[in-house]
């Protein structure tokens, strides 16, 4: 018998099956329905804005990163999930620098994929934000179906070139109108996405139902995002009862805003996120506070973004607090 | 106290018993040539007492134990020592071993026995007895089984565990073992049970080897303490820290050994063995291994001499199938890769699996996404992604402080990780690159 080409590698010489570029790409094809429920809501300006932060977020991995690092997909995760957050009347160009700053900035200075501190795509968010505060809060009402073709704004306005003013009907979010004008929204609208926000915000139950569908599959941690919702659910109910017209209840907190795709896609980033099970159920904890006091005392009306940086930047330490027990440590062999 | 009959974290690799688990165990014809490692289990090897050219009967001494943690190796077939030198050992190393031709015209006949009555003996004589015939501890590791058997005094020993588990994927000579030998086990048992003065003893074994259950149940003695549990099937529950804490509710402390919560853990093939060499009055020079995966044609379970090449026992499995690509001694969760078909059996090698090409994991690694999968897989609750992490950078003092003595390279990590980082080859690696440092 002839020896065949023997391989020998180290074991363990088999795998669950799961692999890094897997776990993106099923990230990916969980945000497919959301875009296209955004895409339903807003018209033609969805497919245009996520698609600029999408060229801008590949384009930036492609020029700069590793030889390869495309196909891992997470470059496109970031670019999807930035396009969700900006409205949709955006600017084409700005979609494109925030997903190219998301990409250049947010990760691959750190050195790539793993070793970013913040997550990419809120970080590009938060350029945005302190770059074109007046673009990034103009928040165009959904379409009618008459209205369902026309751009929500001048999508195509040339870089630094004042925008033509738009004639799409805009509008302040829940958030907004509940912090500014103390005016409620209803929560069937919330829970559909029938109402203004960014691409993102507005479909709570899709979002949900998506990132259900990572969970169950073990590719984002549930203990963040239930977490998250229980802390926010606890808190605001205690101040609902205490003070009814100061403070919303605690499903339209739940519901509005940036909450749901925050705390299912934003939050539960592995790279970002704590590697203990105990240090992922404080850092949930953690941002649902942070979002309530941003939302409640804060000058903005959201702060979901904030929250969730805030909080990557506490993860090596919440690592560090929550080692697990070693076998055999402390506990005593109970007594024969 | 009972334990919960299962332990904390670990993994669900696919198990792929069934291509052996009825497949009854088969004695092959002697091969033309045998080579014998002086290095057979942990501890100190064997010394050579034989020349070359040396005529040999079967069961004579080749090698004496060489200090207490060693054991004495013994010729497994009748024939001539033609060489001694070094050979490629199952470790990846070129190592002393002993060569022998076998005799073609001898009848490899049981001899007048060289092992005594075991019904004689008092328990000091008892371990010597065992520690003559070279039993070491057939699950894999091959430690001295003497030694286990012979604790500190100060160490008292209250249960007897055999393990019964075989969780690695695709083994199944435990579990051929305790479905065609139960009696031996309970008699090895029996000895040990014996040899440590102790009076009870549990036997686990794992709840998806329903027929050998049934088989050790069926033949449970009487008159003693002994107590058969059907265990969570999980990898690795047969790892010793993990069984103890299946069965007793027993944590055993970090850098402490089973008897320092008294237990002694051993595997039902050990067990097995003490009683056949008893019986049969030879020592240990032979040993049942699983020829399995979809690598060989005709997978199963063969008695062979210890010393028996791959090269003979992929021959009786039916020889490989066009795809075969990586052959690995022991389960594929701790089992090392052979890199030749010439490399021989020793007497802790408790299988050879042969793994397809599409069956071999793929080679390439991605970097590390922090997903903490690891952490949940880790039996001991150690932090593989920071080991991991520490391990690329050669960070080996930071290694030691994160407890990576705790470490038993069982595999879990590695198995889960998405990006497959080879955590457990980087953890053996800081493991020798610490050992080979003075101590700070």
């Amino acid at each position: 018998m002839s020896a065949p080409p023997l391989l020998v590698t180290a074991s363990p010489h088999v795998g669950a099956g799961d692999s890094t570029p897997k776990i993106m790409w099923n990230v990916v094809a969980s945000l497919v329905p959301v875009v296209l429920a955004a895409t339903w809501f807003f018209g033609p300006s969805v497919p245009l804005v996520v698609g600029a932060a999408l060229v801008g977020a590949v384009g930036a991995e492609r020029a700069f990163g590793r030889r390869g690092t495309l196909a891992d997909g997470s470059a496109v995760i970031t670019g999807l999930l930035l396009g969700l957050t900006l409205p949709a009347g955006l600017p084409l160009w700005m979609a494109f620098v925030g997903g190219a700053f998301s990409i250049a900035i947010g990760k691959l200075i750190f050195g790539g994929l793993g070793q970013n501190v913040f997550n990419p795509a809120l970080l590009g968010r938060a350029f945005l934000q302190a770059s074109f505060p007046v673009a990034l809060t103009t928040w165009p009402l959904p379409g009618t179906a008459e209205t369902w073709w026309a751009l929500r704004g001048d999508n195509f306005a040339l870089p630094f070139a004042s925008a033509r003013v738009a004639d799409t009907l805009t509008g302040a979010t829940p958030l907004g109108r509940m912090k500014f004008e103390h005016q409620p929204t209803a929560l069937w609208d919330l829970v559909l996405g029938t109402t203004t926000g960014s691409l993102g915000e507005t479909s709570a139950l899709l979002i949900l139902l998506c990132g259900g569908y990572l969970a169950l599959r073990n590719y984002l941690n549930w203990r963040i995002p239930a977490s998250l919702f229980a802390t926010v659910a606890v808190v605001e109910t205690l101040l609902h009862a205490l003070a009814p017209a100061r403070f919303p209840d605690a499903l339209f907190m739940l519901f509005s805003g940036g909450l749901m795709l925050g705390a299912m896609y934003m939050a539960t980033d592995l790279v970002t996120s704590p590697v203990t099970n105990l240090g992922c159920w404080i850092f949930g904890a953690g941002i649902g506070v942070l979002v309530l006091v941003i939302r409640l005392w804060g000058g903005l009306a959201e702060g979901v973004m904030y929250a969730i940086l805030i909080m990557n930047a506490l993860v090596p330490f919440l690592n560090r607090w929550t080692q697990p027990r070693l076998f055999g440590t402390t506990r005593i062999a109970p007594g024969r | 106290m009972l334990g919960r009959l299962r332990f904390r974290h670990g993994v669900h690799p696919p198990e792929l018993k069934e291509l052996t688990a009825r497949v009854p165990i088969r004695r092959l014809p002697f091969p033309a040539e045998l080579v014998l490692p002086l290095r057979q289990h942990g501890g100190k090897p064997a010394r050579a007492v034989v020349r070359v050219g040396d005529r040999v009967e079967r069961g004579d001494t080749l090698g004496e134990a060489d200090g207490f943690v060693s054991t004495p190796l013994h010729a497994s077939a009748a024939g001539t020592v033609s060489d001694l030198g070094l050979w490629p050992h199952p470790d990846g190393s070129y190592a002393p071993a002993i060569r022998l031709a076998v005799d073609p015209a001898s009848p490899q006949a049981l001899r007048p026995r060289l092992v005594p009555e075991w019904t004689a003996l008092e328990p000091a004589g008892l371990v010597e007895a065992i520690r003559q015939a070279g039993v070491v501890g057939l699950g894999g590791a091959a430690f001295p089984t003497h030694v286990k058997l012979s604790p500190p005094k100060d160490v008292k020993i209250d249960t007897i565990l055999i393990n019964g588990c075989e969780c690695e994927p695709y083994l199944t000579t435990d579990h051929r073992t305790m479905v065609e030998y139960p009696e031996r086990v309970h008699l090895g048992l029996r000895i040990m049970m014996r040899c440590l003065g102790v009076g009870r003893a549990m036997i686990g074994i794992e709840r998806n080897k329903p027929d050998a259950l049934e088989a050790i149940r069926a033949t449970l003695p009487k008159d003693l303490d002994v107590t058969v549990h059907a265990l969570e099937v999980k990898y690795p529950q047969g790892a010793e820290k993990m069984l103890i804490e299946s069965l007793l509710d027993r944590e055993v402390p970090s850098g402490k050994l089973p008897m320092h919560v008294g237990v002694v853990v051993q595997n039902v093939a050990s067990a097995a063995t003490i009683a056949e060499v008893f019986e049969t009055g030879l020592p240990l020079i032979e040993r049942i291994v699983t020829v399995t995966g979809r690598g060989v044609r005709r997978p199963g379970n063969f008695i062979v001499p210890v010393g028996t090449k791959i090269r003979d026992l992929v021959q009786a499995a039916g020889g490989l199938t066009e795809d075969a690509r990586e052959i690995v001694f022991g389960g594929p969760m701790m089992g090392a890769a052979q890199a030749s078909l010439d490399i021989p059996v020793l007497k802790g090698t408790t299988g050879v699996v042969v793994l397809t090409a599409a069956d071999t994991k793929p080679t390439v690694s991605y970097p590390c996404i922090r997903c903490g999968h690891c952490l949940d897989a880790c039996p001991v609750f150690l932090n593989p992604q920071l080991l991991g992490q520490l391990a690329l950078k050669e960070r080996w003092d930071e290694m030691a402080t994160n407890h990576l003595a705790d470490c038993m390279l069982c595999g879990c990590c590695g198995y889960t990780c998405p990006s497959n980082i080879p955590l457990p080859q980087l953890f053996q690696l800081a493991k020798a690159a610490l050992r080979k440092r003075p101590a700070a």
